[in-house]
């Protein structure tokens, strides 16, 4: 049995999504510049999906910027807004939990002069609107905080955070990194005060290589990429085609029936914590019910070493993470799991499940009980 | 402008009636590693010298970095032929082979002629002398030192004549295939691939064996094994690897033995079965990568202990180095990227929180004995089921 439970580091690409991504590459295979039908016609699938992303988002299709996914988007929304407005100031404000692809691009601005403040979290892994409110300064221009968190699935107050940014000055610009939430959430930037948010495709079964940026458009902001001048100036480069198609393909499926699909995996979530919190020493990382995304589950297994249990679970067809596949190969301890104040002996003792639509309720039975195999196994080997 | 190399190589030279073998040896590993290069080449051997002919257009720094792979190879000098075309003619390209290499900057020179074309109508002094006159007029920043200088100019009349003053620096040491083989106990660290190296500079031919532990050691883990596997081959010549699967051997020590005398115990077991193949394959000795001190398992007792069990000779090139030495040549022979690289393997997953320095070998015997109703069987089965990758650099 294969079960593939490392969805928040990537997901398998809906069938459909692929097969009009070949359409694209074998038949319409034009570039949107070209003056020609051919061109004429590619542009059609990049105008679609432009479409289907702003209607889904309610927002005005001239705000869509296609990238080559989450990382792009983050340091296009992160470099580009604060070189264009570090005339009004040179603070940025953002949490301590976020994915690399802003945290390393915080700490390049930093090296460029900028004065970045961290905010902390409690240990559900939440960002506190006081901290926020007492971290706005005069010269504050961002503040970047992300939707849901990678590593454990919390979810932080976006409507709530916006609101308060907007109250307080409503020049700063606020960026939502919402890479993990989008394709589980229903996202209004206009009604949360979101001015830029990041997304990217192989996490809500679309291809890799391919995401977006929205941008309000009252927005100042610079391209970090330039060329031929495509998507006005803003993303030089060929625009990926195929990509955008299957992006905005993915972007329709995900949301058809986003509710029903939320509440199955919150059940599956909730069976697989109550199966696996009947081992004795395992805990939950961060909030366990509707008060976190539905789709990660972070445990720590007392007296287990994660990648030793990983490739355990791998050799039984279960694929899972250790800490944030995200950010991969190296076993750095997780910035997220420190900040939520982890012991220090769990902080390597801690896997990853996160599930998808194609998760079943059989797989998640399956994986508790080779758990229950395998965790006093390897515990019998080690310092447990 | 060079169409041919002249290779160097010292050791070899004084090995009296086995030379030739070991010229063969040199001719054949040279041959290898130009496969690796654009280009085809012809390799001559005259006169106590061995030249690497270019035949076809080639990239010079590819085959000078592939060459330098070579053991057994002291010097690579790079070599300009010329037809004889009279003295005049001789001088000339002489001229312009030194602007071109050196141009304007300031050196000391002496010309070094050789004849071995005997009906050349001036002798060696005399070439010396006119060659080296003609540079003094056209190369003003060049000046005569005939005890240290700074460029020595070699012009050889052969059928051609050639000209060469470069000489590139080889690793050294003696064709692979001179001295027989062993067995080297690959890790994914620093120290093996490094104490493979050394071996294979001394004309070894090497086998390695890697204790895999799944699902302990994940897949990558291996990967980087023959990765390194690929690197050190590179010297070494194609490298036969035997994946051993440790892991069951692992747990039955785990579950029967201290932990304090795990580490030693499993690098017994590593040490027999690395001894099992290696007869199995006509390996003479054992190569590890242990240096005096560098963790528990390499203390001297813990030497004396792992070494106890082995019948053929343990060759531990790297044993009075440090640590710094050794991460030197690794890069050097560029595998310390890959060494690096942060997976699991079979001896950082079980460690005891304080493992023996001064195990006491009665104690150890003793310990082992407890294993003795599984052990045999484990072993057996660990080197049926191994799986033997055959690894060169393409």
């Amino acid at each position: 049995m294969e079960v593939y439970l490392d969805n928040s580091a990537t997901t398998r690409c809906f069938d459909d999504v692929a097969a009009y991504m070949t359409q694209v590459m074998c038949a319409d295979y034009g570039n949107p510049s070209s003056l020609h039908t051919k061109g004429v016609q590619a542009e059609k699938y990049v105008r679609q999906a432009r479409e289907t992303i702003a209607k889904n988002l309610k927002v005005n299709e001239k705000e869509i910027l296609f990238t080559s996914g989450g990382t792009e988007s983050d340091n296009l929304a992160l470099i580009g807004t604060a070189f264009a407005n570090m005339r009004a100031g040179k603070h940025l404000i953002t949490t301590a939990i976020e994915h690399p692809a802003i945290l390393q691009t915080m700490q390049y601005l930093e090296q460029q002069g900028f004065r970045v403040t961290y905010l902390p979290v409690d240990r559900y892994g939440r960002i506190s609107l006081e901290e926020l409110d007492r971290a706005i300064t005069h010269d504050t221009i961002l503040v970047s905080i992300m939707h849901t968190n990678n590593e454990i699935g919390a979810l932080e107050p976006i409507a709530e955070a916006g609101a308060l940014i907007k109250q307080r000055n409503p020049n700063i610009v606020f960026h939502v990194d919402a890479v993990q939430g989008y394709g589980k959430f229903r996202i209004y930037p206009k009604r949360m005060g979101i001015d830029l948010l990041s997304v990217s495709g192989h996490k809500i079964h679309g291809p890799k290589g391919i995401g977006f940026l929205y941008v309000d458009e009252k927005v100042k902001i610079r391209p970090i990429i330039f060329g031929g001048g495509q998507q006005k100036g803003m993303r030089s480069g060929t625009e990926n085609v195929p990509g955008i198609a299957g992006l905005g393909r993915a972007v329709e499926l995900v949301y058809s029936h986003l509710e029903e699909d939320t509440e199955r995996l919150y059940r599956l979530k909730e069976r697989l914590i109550n199966g696996v919190t009947q081992i004795p020493d395992v805990t939950i990382n961060g909030y366990t019910g509707r008060e976190s995304a539905p789709h990660v589950i972070s445990v720590s297994i007392r007296g287990v070493r994660s990648e030793v249990l990983l490739h355990a679970l791998e050799d039984r067809g279960i694929y899972v993470s250790a800490g944030s596949a995200c950010s991969s190969n190296k076993p750095a301890v997780s910035a997220t799991l420190r900040a939520i104040g982890t012991e220090k002996e769990l902080l390597d003792s801690t896997i990853r499940f996160s599930l998808s639509v194609f998760t079943t309720e059989e797989e998640i039975d399956y994986t508790i009980r080779c758990l229950y195999d395998i965790i006093p196994m390897l515990r019998k080997y080690t310092r447990y | 402008m060079f169409t041919a190399f002249l290779i160097k190589y010292a050791e070899i030279g004084v090995k009296g009636k086995n030379r030739y073998l070991f010229e063969d040896a040199l001719v054949q590993q040279i041959k290898y590693a130009l496969k690796r290069c654009e280009g085809e080449f012809k390799i001559r051997k005259t006169q106590g010298r061995i030249y690497v002919d270019a035949v076809s257009e080639f990239d010079f720094d590819e085959t000078v970095e592939n060459l330098k792979t070579v053991f057994g190879i002291v010097g690579i000098c790079p070599v300009v032929y010329v037809e004889d075309e009279g003295f005049e003619h001789l001088c000339k390209t002489v001229v312009k082979y030194v602007k071109d290499l050196y141009g304007e900057q300031k050196k000391t020179f002496k010309v070094v002629a050789r004849r071995a074309r005997k009906n050349y109508p001036l002798d060696s002094m005399e070439i010396n002398r006119e060659v080296g006159g003609v540079i003094l007029d056209e190369c003003p920043n060049m000046s005569v030192d005939v005890h240290t200088p700074d460029i020595e100019l070699n012009i050889e009349i052969r059928e051609k004549i050639y000209i060469y003053s470069e000489i590139i620096p080889g690793p050294g040491g003696m064709p692979v295939g001179t001295n027989g083989k062993a067995m080297l106990l690959l890790s994914g660290g620093i120290d093996s691939p490094v104490a493979g190296y050394m071996i294979s500079k001394r004309g070894v031919k090497i086998d390695a064996v890697y204790f895999h532990a799944p699902p302990y050691t994940s897949e990558r883990a291996k990967q980087k094994v023959i990765d390194l596997a690929k690197l050190v081959s590179r010297f070494s010549g194609p490298i036969y690897l035997h994946v051993i699967n440790f892991t069951d051997i692992q747990l039955a020590i785990y579950e029967k033995c201290p932990h304090e005398e795990l580490t030693i115990i499993m690098r017994r077991y590593m040490m027999r079965i690395a001894e099992t193949i290696a007869k199995e394959t006509e390996c003479l000795g054992l190569i590890t990568g242990e240096s005096i001190g560098q963790v528990a398992s390499q203390t001297m007792h813990s030497l004396a202990a792992t070494n106890e069990v082995c019948t053929i000779p343990v060759y531990r090139p790297l044993i009075g180095m440090d640590k710094q030495e050794i991460v030197e040549i690794s890069e050097k022979i560029n595998t310390y990227e890959t060494s690096i690289l942060p997976f699991e393997d079979c001896c950082t997953i079980f460690v005891a929180k304080h493992p023996v320095t001064k195990p006491n070998l009665e104690y150890i015997r003793r310990h082992e004995k407890n294993l003795s109703d599984v052990i045999d069987d484990l072993v057996k089965t660990a080197l049926d089921t191994k799986e033997t990758i055959i690894v060169h650099q393409e």
